[in-house]
């Protein structure tokens, strides 16, 4: 996929995979691993980003023995998702232009 | 490479970034390997899968704006002394006129590389404006009642044509070569921040 359009999107993905439930790193990434390849580094930066716009919490959760970072989504996350959809209804309505345009030359 | 070393070494790396940054990356990278193996994957594969030190650094810098990497550079580790400071008051004649001598020769080199690929394109304009005047003179020379010249005005214009067009291609792989070239540029200063104290 073309690197900014996936860049733009990535934002989204991590708040919808812990949209429904708290969760963490790994648990993100495995999640999100059949639809995005997504590196540490890039998490990382992710929720840094996503934690400094509000649009999540970060808590420490001790775990056998070590701590594990746990995030959950906020309102303002929440309503991050909805602008998405919002958004996407307006792609697809130029994903069906440019497709027409394609018809036409058959 | 074990957890430990594999970490330990990421921090040397990463040595230069705010030490608070270096310390959340690293539990971060920490909580990762671990919830790796505690999902069964062996302790070398989970760090595999991470990524190579240099390659996890790459990514880190690649991330960083370079503003942050050179505050936290010349932040000073330790309160001065006041001979320290004296001296930085004293030597400021000198040390201020070197640091902008230093921004500015930087400064001067990457305005001079963009400066060829602007001119790179005002050739090329200049030859595709020559194309336009060729074909003019087609019809100055016809109504002049001069067919050779008109000929001549027409292969002009196609030389020129032909010229614009190559030289068109030499712009743009020019162009890509420079934005490239910028970009290790950037990542060379980076890199001059980040990394084993010398």
């Amino acid at each position: 996929m073309d690197i900014q359009l996936k860049r733009g999107l990535l934002d989204v993905c991590v708040l919808a995979a812990i949209k429904n439930e708290e969760s963490y790193g790994y648990q993100i990434i495995k999640d999100m691993k059949p639809y995005l390849e997504l590196s540490e580094s890039t998490l990382y930066t992710i929720l840094k980003r996503l934690e400094a716009a509000d649009m999540l919490t970060v808590r420490n959760v001790e775990h056998k023995g070590r701590l594990r970072k746990y995030y959950r989504i906020t309102q303002q996350g929440l309503g991050r998702i909805e602008e998405f959809k919002e958004d996407w209804k307006e792609i697809l309505s130029i994903y069906n232009f440019i497709t027409r345009e394609d018809a036409r030359h058959e | 490479m074990n957890k430990e070393a594999f970490l330990c070494e990421l921090r040397e790396e990463l040595f230069g970034l705010p030490q608070e940054d270096i310390d959340e990356r690293i539990s971060f990278y920490r909580e990762m390997i671990d919830d790796r193996i505690e999902d069964g994957i062996p302790e070398e594969d989970a760090i595999a899968e991470i990524g190579t030190v240099e390659s996890v650094k790459k990514q880190i810098m690649s991330e960083i704006p370079l503003a942050r990497l050179v505050k936290e550079k010349v932040k000073p580790k330790r309160r001065l002394r006041v001979w320290e400071i004296v001296l930085l008051v004293l030597g400021s004649p000198v040390w201020i006129p070197l640091v902008i001598a230093a921004a500015a020769v930087i400064f001067a080199v990457y305005a001079s590389i963009w400066a060829l690929v602007v001119s790179a394109y005002a050739a090329d304009l200049s030859l595709a404006a020559g194309v336009i005047a060729a074909f003019a003179g087609i019809g100055q020379f016809l109504k002049a009642g001069n067919p050779a010249g008109a000929l001549f005005s027409f292969g002009a214009g196609v030389a020129c044509a032909g010229l614009a067009i190559l030289l068109f291609f030499a712009c743009a792989w020019i162009t890509k070569a420079v934005l490239k070239l910028s970009g290790r540029i950037l990542f060379t200063t980076k890199s001059a921040f980040v990394g084993k104290e010398a």
